[in-house]
């Protein structure tokens, strides 16, 4: 019997018991609809933190700090730590971190497989106003090359420009006096810093670009400035300080071979590790949150899973019943000359469509399904994630799904298509 | 004369062991020629079936050899069995075997589908089979709404469909009233003659088996009286 002939015969064959089909194509159609959803529900999620992957760090690109071998003093205890001349605040309130000085800078280059170091200036400003407005507190960050931000108007300030770009978080719009976010591009702002000897410096910058709040935002709720404005405040900063004390970072970010591997990455950490100094990339800040969320979609697939493995015992029932049936005719068959190999494939076939059907039926349901779900909670329980799509398809995991749902029918076909390739025509055709 | 289509050497065959030990055939020999019409006739029980199974390759027997065309069939497996099987053999059986919710020519060109012809020639040389056999405007219908004669002519188109060089017959006639059995017997006997398709009948009705050119009485797995009736 040619193949297409067999699928053929199954796929009439399964038309044949409608009732009974449809019952079992509906029992994997739950369980495919579930892992459907589940599935999408990751993909969602993941793709926007993908998204915001970009804007949280450039994919060739680590933070490098300074391994603190002194840190022996652990959160909570009272211990009094040794003064660290090099410690420099990271950010947080009462955590510090030894800063990087220009000769650990040279020794990063040094390092085999980094292409460019380019260190993190701390710049704190002590507000921003536009015009004679009421002055807010902000907090600066720049965006290095790779990174994104997601705009809601206007466009990302111009590394590479000289005059002061500025683009302003979509919560400042309106506080700062503008009305709307198209109307706050080309406008003027001031931004203020006080320097080591207290004098308050007052820098005005265009804003080019407003930013929407994002999850995984690179600046969190901060003004994002161009290397021209961050140069130019952190000089303002650094007056009255002396050359030593000024060229001193948190951090550097550190540039390897785009094409690296993981493999290439940890071997560069390691490297890193042995100098003194602690390499962070992208990949292991955002780690912790995709595995907490891969892991609840993992849990979430596995009761569909367990749905399909009771709708699979639904396939062995209806494919048993269907071989007790059609004894007589799988003995004719035989009696004609079909070999045993051809009537598993004839019924394991069988179970396979079984399974296609109702996993296309439950992917096919469950994508409009989540479609309409996900559009109608971006407008009300989600409004504030803009850009999330909580439940996302992706034509390669909804292929995963419908092949898997397949295999697992094919695999319990295989006992009843077994019965059947067994069967004695001798036997079947008895009738005395 | 030339080999016997089929040669039949002390068969032997039972079933069960010990104490439920049946002995079904206890060595039976009898050759079949091209084109003859042989009726196999025996009480149920008697080990006719049996004989047939063994004849038409669906079973093996204990000892004693099957020769078709001078060819050990002892020495055919799997595939080659089942080739020749499709190729050789036609079979029509007492309860017809249609696939009720298939069309008659679904039915009728399924030897076909097995030998792996492909679907045009199948569709032509079921509909010249069913035309045959006078059941061509019949084609698209589903083989359950037939009646009992014309079911048991599409099983002829059926067994017809692969130009077997044999036709088993189990009782053809055995589910049909003496008219429509009448009929289907015409045609066996006339594909017989006109096409020397080898027929072999097993039956227990005497009327069917004395229209063959030979009959075989089978009885307690023996052959107790075989004759042949003089050329008519």
């Amino acid at each position: 019997m040619k193949t297409i002939d067999l699928i053929g015969s199954a796929v009439s064959n399964t038309f044949r018991s409608k009732t009974r089909t449809i019952l079992t194509i509906l029992a994997i159609f739950v369980g495919a609809f579930t892992l459907t959803l589940t599935s999408g529900l990751g993909t969602g999620i993941n793709a926007y933190i993908a998204d915001t992957v970009s804007g949280v760090g450039a994919s060739d690109a680590m933070t490098v700090t300074k391994t603190d071998d002194s840190a022996t003093a652990g959160p909570g205890s009272s211990q009094p730590r040794e003064y660290d001349p090099d410690a420099v605040s990271s950010g947080i309130p009462g955590q510090t971190v030894i800063a990087l000085t220009p000769d650990d800078i040279t020794a990063i280059e040094d390092v085999e497989g980094v292409l460019s170091v380019d260190p993190v200036l701390t710049i704190s400003p002590d507000y921003i106003q536009a015009g004679d407005g009421t002055p807010y507190v902000a907090s600066v960050g720049s965006l290095i090359p790779g990174q994104t931000v997601v705009l809601a108007a206007g466009e990302e300030p111009d590394a590479s420009s000289s005059t002061y770009e500025v683009a302003l978080p979509v919560a400042y719009v309106e506080p700062l006096g503008f009305d709307g976010n198209e109307d706050a591009i080309g406008q003027t702002v001031t931004l203020a810093i006080t320097d080591a000897e207290r004098t308050q410096h007052t820098i005005e910058a265009t804003v080019v670009g407003v930013t929407e709040d994002a999850l995984a935002s690179p600046t969190g709720s901060s003004i994002l400035t161009n290397d021209a404005l961050s140069d130019a405040l952190f000089d303002a900063q650094s007056t009255g300080l002396t050359e030593d004390q000024a060229d001193r970072y948190a951090s550097a970010t550190v540039w390897f071979d785009p094409d690296a591997t993981d493999d290439d990455v940890s071997a560069l950490k390691d490297r890193l590790a042995d100098e003194g100094y602690t390499g962070t990339t992208i990949a292991d800040r955002l780690g912790t949150i995709t595995t907490v969320i891969d892991g609840i979609v993992l849990v979430l697939n596995a009761f569909a899973v367990i749905a399909l493995l009771a709708a699979a015992f639904g396939i062995v029932n209806t494919l048993y019943m269907s071989v007790q049936e059609r004894t007589r005719e799988i003995g004719l068959m035989k009696a004609m000359g079909m070999g045993s190999g051809r009537v598993f494939t004839l019924f394991s076939l069988e179970a396979a469509f079984l399974g296609f059907l109702g996993s296309a039926i439950g992917a096919v349901i469950a994508m409009a399904v989540g479609t309409g779900i996900s559009g109608a909670l971006s407008t009300t329980l989600l409004a504030d994630l803009p850009g999330l799509t909580l439940i996302a398809f992706d034509p390669a995991s909804i292929a995963t799904i419908i092949i898997l749902v397949m295999a697992i029918a094919f695999l319990s076909g295989t006992l009843p298509a077994a019965r059947a390739a067994r069967a004695d025509p001798v036997d079947s055709l008895r009738y005395e | 004369m030339s080999t016997p289509i089929l040669r039949v050497t002390d068969l032997r065959k039972h079933y069960g062991r010990g104490q439920s030990r049946f002995d079904a055939l206890k060595g039976v020999s009898f050759d079949v020629r091209e084109g003859e019409s042989v009726a196999i006739v025996g009480k149920s029980g008697s080990g006719k079936s049996t004989l047939m199974h063994l004849l038409a390759l669906l079973d093996a027997p204990d000892a004693g050899s099957i020769a078709l065309d001078g060819v050990d069939t002892a020495k055919l497996r799997g595939s080659k069995l089942n080739k020749t099987r499709n190729k050789t053999f036609g079979f029509v059986f007492q309860q017809f075997f249609l696939t009720g919710n298939n069309s008659v020519v679904e039915n009728v060109i399924l030897p076909l589908k097995i030998a792996g012809v492909g679907r045009a020639e199948r569709k032509r040389r079921g509909m010249a089979a069913l035309e045959q056999l006078g059941l061509a405007d019949k084609a698209k219908n589903k083989a359950l709404n037939l009646s009992g004669g014309q079911k048991q002519r599409v099983v002829i188109a059926r067994a017809l469909v692969n130009n077997p060089r044999i036709i088993f017959a189990d009782e053809p006639t055995g589910n049909l009233d003496t008219t429509t059995g009448a009929v289907v017997e015409d045609i066996l006997f006339t594909l017989n003659r006109e096409h020397g398709i080898t027929l072999i009948v097993v039956t227990h009705d005497e009327d069917l088996a004395a229209r063959c050119d030979r009959r075989i009485v089978i009885r307690d797995g023996l052959i107790v009286d075989e004759t042949t009736k003089e050329a008519a």
